[in-house]
């Protein structure tokens, strides 16, 4: 049931340390409970600016998930792991202990 | 020292933007600070959406200046289908590459916060935006959904504080929109950010009528007027009605223009009214007040000038059949365009509103000659004395244009003027007043000018007569009784003219036996010479008879005297022998 590919989308301006902590964080929890079916991409709006527009970006960092839908978006450094998955609607699985 | 020269250098002239919204400019002597944001603040519907795309509109259409519109509370769809109502076609702009629309969509449920962020994705979007057709003009509407879109204004506040140093520096000029808040003139006091210049719409309802008003709150460096001007939104976009000179320098006119009706001309000294002046006719109910502006309209038509009718009583046909029946045909000229009726309810908007109306469409029109009829109903929208300062603003801005205007007020017969009339009559140049007389158990009209500025003027009664051919003013009699009217006039006439014949008949019997005296006497004076003759004769023939006698007496005796020297001749003759 955990098939779905994840597409995210992790939108920064340059590297910001609010930036490069989100990326630290996105990763570590992709790894944790999306292992193998997630796919990151980092957009640089410094570089293509004209990306903004398309996916209503207006803070930075901005992770966007497209796939699956709906749409969500985390605004932050996303430091609160809590937060983060729940706003990726990921149920966390934890190992029961 | 320092502080000084930089003020003065400030009034001198601070660097401003047309905005190209009509009015506004004149307020605001030159439009919007140049390079800086403008806050336009207002409660919901007041107009901001519509003023600040104007804006942006007018900037890429007018002054070739582009443009960038972030909507925030729009799609740029939505915002085209509602401009396209006002007569602006966005999306052909934005095919030109002179207007971009940026909707930011914020919405919490898609939304998750944590931890630290900025706003540099807006920045970038906007800065894209600008630079991609080379904005000179932005409008963030309204940048407050920020704040009920994410829950972090401690962020919130520090990013548009950066903000709007960010766009003084990009040298934009823009236009931020904020709603109302209790209290404050914004409801997350976005005032505190924006110091330049602030600008507040209002929109008010006062016996159930509604004014737009636009106020200028602060305007640094620059002069501005402070009071509230009323605005309009019709399809042409925003009108604001600018309060017009309010010195009294206006260039006068010694041009007559004729009321139309040739015997009220002759009362205002054979030529009729100034023109650019201001002329006023009251009167009671059906007294022929429309009567008279439609005979000035009429004639300001056949002089192949324009004439702008506001009607607040009556529609245009009515008015229009109403004139036929005085053998008065407005038809042919709102035919050939040179009459226009304008007719609408006094409660259709508020007395600003209405002075907004009366602008735009002298402004559009160009007419010479203007009618307001009645001015009384505006009454019924306002108080006398706002009727008076809309009045006065009226005449001022018809004086300047040197259009000649006519209004005509209604009075009631128990108060000899109401007190709307005498508002006015102080402001106009001519005050026509069109009285009932009711006597002699009928009703007639009696006209006579209460005042006419520099021009000499009748000052007697007339009475005003409405014909099948039209207006008629004729002389009224002086009876014994006093100033004669109607029936009475004509009984009085009548009875005048009875008189005269009698008094021309004794007349003529008078000279008749005149002259039969005469006669007679002449042909006694004949009888006499002829006498005198006779006698004369008598008398010569007397005289002449006495004459020749002596003289046959005087030869006989000469001749006897002859012969007797002879006879003694002869006997000396005979002796001597």
């Amino acid at each position: 049931m955990q098939s779905k590919k994840w597409e995210l989308k992790l939108y920064v301006a340059g590297k910001t340390p609010k930036s490069m902590t989100a990326l630290k964080n996105l990763q570590k929890y992709c790894e944790e409970y999306l292992a193998g079916q997630y796919k990151i991409e980092i957009i640089d709006l410094l570089k293509t600016p004209q990306l903004a527009e398309g996916d209503q970006i207006f803070a930075v960092p901005t992770l966007v998930r497209k796939v699956p839908v709906p749409m969500r978006k985390i605004i932050g450094d996303l430091s609160n792991e809590e937060k983060v998955l729940v706003g990726l609607n990921l149920v966390p699985v934890k190992p029961t202990s | 020292m320092k502080a000084s020269s930089k003020k003065g250098m400030e009034n001198k002239g601070m660097p401003k933007t047309l905005t190209g919204i009509n009015g506004l400019d004149e307020i605001t002597e030159g439009g919007l600070p140049k390079g800086r944001p403008t806050l336009i603040c207002g409660d919901a519907g007041s107009g901001k959406t519509i003023f600040s795309i104007e804006f942006i509109v007018k900037g890429a259409m007018n002054y070739n200046e582009p443009g960038v519109f972030i909507a925030f509370e729009e799609k740029s769809e939505e915002l085209a289908v509602n401009v396209a109502s006002l007569g602006f076609d966005l999306n052909k702009l934005i095919a030109e590459k002179k207007i971009k629309i940026d909707h930011v969509h914020i919405d919490r449920s898609e939304i998750e916060e944590t931890g630290e962020y900025d706003l540099e994705g807006l920045f970038i979007r906007l800065g894209y935006a600008i630079d991609s057709i080379g904005a000179k003009r932005v409008v963030l509407d309204t940048i407050e959904n920020l704040f009920a879109g994410l829950s972090n204004h401690g962020i919130l506040r520090a990013e548009l504080r950066r903000l709007f140093t960010w766009l003084k520096d990009k040298g934009v000029t823009a236009i931020i929109t904020g709603e109302k808040g209790e209290g404050k003139l914004t409801r997350q006091g976005l005032e505190e950010y924006v110091s330049d210049c602030v600008i507040l719409l209002d929109h008010r309802i006062e016996n159930q009528i509604s004014t737009r008003r636009l106020r200028i709150i602060k305007y640094r460096g620059s002069v501005h007027g402070t009071n509230e001007y009323p605005f309009l939104i019709d399809k042409d976009g925003i009108s604001v009605l600018p309060i017009t000179s309010l010195k009294l320098s206006n260039e006068v006119s010694t041009e007559r223009v004729s009321s139309g009706i040739p015997s009220l001309d002759e009362l205002l000294g054979g030529k009729g009214f100034f023109k650019g002046s201001s002329v006023l006719v009251s009167g009671t109910a059906g007294s022929g007040k429309t009567s008279i502006a439609s005979n000035f309209a009429n004639a300001c038509c056949n002089r192949k000038e324009r004439c702008l009718f506001f009607a607040f009583e009556e529609s245009p046909e009515q008015i229009i059949r109403n004139m036929k029946s005085i053998n008065l045909d407005l038809q042919k000229h709102v035919k050939s365009g040179l009459l226009k009726f304008y007719a609408s309810r006094p409660t259709l908007y508020g007395l600003e509103m209405h002075l907004v109306v009366f602008y735009k469409l002298i402004r559009e029109f160009k007419p010479k000659t203007v009618i307001l009829d009645p001015i009384t109903n505006l009454v019924t929208v306002g108080d006398p004395s706002q009727v008076k300062s809309i009045l006065i603003r009226l005449i001022d801005f018809l004086q300047k244009e040197q259009i000649t205007v006519m209004f005509t007020a209604l009075t009631f017969p128990h108060f000899m003027q109401s007190s709307a009339d005498e508002d006015v009559a102080s402001l106009v140049d001519t005050w026509l007043a069109v009285q009932d007389i009711e006597f002699n158990g009928e009703r007639n009209r009696a006209i006579y000018i209460m005042k006419s500025r520099g021009m000499k003027n009748s000052n007697q009664v007339r009475e005003f007569l409405i014909t099948d051919n039209g207006i008629e003013i004729v002389e009224v009699t002086l009876g014994p009784n006093g100033v004669l009217v109607g029936s009475a006039r004509e009984a009085f006439n009548l009875e005048k003219n009875t008189g005269e014949v009698l008094r021309k008949n004794a007349v003529e019997r008078k000279n008749r036996q005149i002259e039969s005296r005469k006669t007679i006497l002449d042909a006694k004076v004949a009888k006499l010479k002829s006498e005198f003759e006779l006698v004369k004769e008598e008398l010569d023939r007397i005289y002449v008879e006495e004459e020749l006698r002596n003289e046959i007496a005087e030869k006989n005796r000469k001749q006897l005297m002859k012969m007797r020297e002879k006879k003694e001749q002869n006997i000396k003759k005979e002796k001597n022998k």
